[in-house]
């Protein structure tokens, strides 16, 4: 039995927190250092990108496919789970993916948090961003310019777990027999992002 | 395996802490006291016991910063009288639906309306409210059980036309 003054309260009690009170949070945990890990979505080209980036820099980049509560979880596991939306910190990735997908960005300069990609797969994460724009490169190439020639599959499992794509081009990596290979973020977005970089965009900066 | 992202924390509870402040505090400060909640609990989350009631934590939280802005003498003072609609009406979120009910809430002593809200709107044990406003479970049920009663008597005295 509800008495009817509770029912009354609860019934007519519709706030949400108002947009001062969630502010006030996200610059209070900025401040206090915090804020281990702030995310945002924005839209693409090739669908609704997660971004997360600790005080470092920029740590994941998720495609929708990928389940962007999946990628949170993972990242309150492996990292911190003080996490918030917290589109701020987030600004600066958010207006250079923009640019690139206008066409007017060739290269990121963005503070990056690697932490998530180690050894090997670490390795190939940074001979990838030394590919150029509108370039690929296949498999074995991209093995053998990483110290390891034969190992062809680690370098397809890198590109797999590569914790930001785009950003750190695993699109460009493509099969010796010329066909597109696969991708974390689904074929067709590789194939989105290769013609993107075909069609050489703007002017470079 | 430990906690979740806090995010889905502040998602599942903002409304019931929204609430608690509200009911103690009044418009003008509950948001300062929601932020202070959901920031206390921000530092302390990675230390919490997995399969704690996270709810009833964030409630204890919320009761303590109330109580520090009261004590601090906050810009809506305890009130002993009936409080006017006017201070009811915030422009920053939606306008509660019934002012004369949370004017009359406000208008409790302040342990008949931290166990109202504590017991009915967030759901805690009177075993635990009794704990928070450091008396007994049975003190606690019958300070709700007398607000009630008293909240029910000046709401119909409002109502009326």
């Amino acid at each position: 039995m509800t008495d009817r003054i509770v029912a009354e309260l609860l019934s007519s009690s519709p706030w949400a927190e108002g947009r001062a009170a969630r502010s006030r949070l996200v610059e209070g945990a900025e401040e206090d250092g915090l804020l281990d890990i702030a995310y945002r979505t924005v839209d693409s080209p090739v669908g609704p990108l997660l971004l997360a980036a600790t005080p470092v820099g920029l740590l994941r980049v998720a495609f929708a496919g990928e389940g962007h509560d999946g990628v949170l979880a993972v990242l309150a596991q492996r990292v911190s789970p003080r996490i918030l939306a917290a589109p701020g910190r987030l600004d600066e990735v958010a207006r250079q993916l923009g640019q690139y997908f206008d066409g007017a960005r060739r290269t990121f300069d963005l503070p990056m948090d690697l932490r998530l990609s180690r050894g090997f797969r670490r390795a190939v994460l940074d001979r990838l961003v030394a590919t150029a724009y509108g370039q690929t490169v296949s498999y074995a190439a991209l093995a053998a310019a990483s110290g390891s020639p034969a190992a062809v599959r680690a370098v397809g499992s890198a590109c797999a777990t590569n914790p930001v794509p785009v950003v750190v081009p695993c699109h460009r990596v493509v099969r010796s027999d010329g066909r597109l290979g696969q991708y974390l973020g689904g074929v067709d977005a590789k194939r989105t992002l290769l013609d993107l970089e075909a069609g050489g965009g703007g002017a470079p900066e | 395996m430990g906690p979740g992202p806090f995010e889905e924390v502040v998602r599942e509870h903002a409304a019931v802490v929204m609430r608690v402040v509200r009911a103690l505090l009044g418009p003008a400060d509950a948001d300062d006291a929601w932020s202070a909640t959901f920031l206390a609990a921000l530092e302390a989350y990675p230390r919490l016991r997995p399969g704690s009631n996270v709810g009833g934590w964030l409630v204890t939280i919320a009761h303590r910063k109330a109580v520090d802005v009261l004590r601090a003498g906050a810009r809506s003072p305890v009130a002993t009288g009936p409080a006017p609609e006017d201070a009811w009406i915030d422009d920053d979120g939606p306008v509660e639906r019934d002012p004369a009910l949370w004017g009359a809430l406000q208008s409790l002593p302040f342990k008949q309306r931290a166990a109202i809200v504590h017991h009915h709107l967030a759901g805690l044990p009177y075993a635990e409210v009794g704990a928070l406003v450091g008396s007994t479970e049975a003190a606690a049920r019958r300070a709700a059980a007398d607000g009630l009663a008293r909240l029910r008597r000046a709401y119909e005295r409002r109502a009326l036309p």
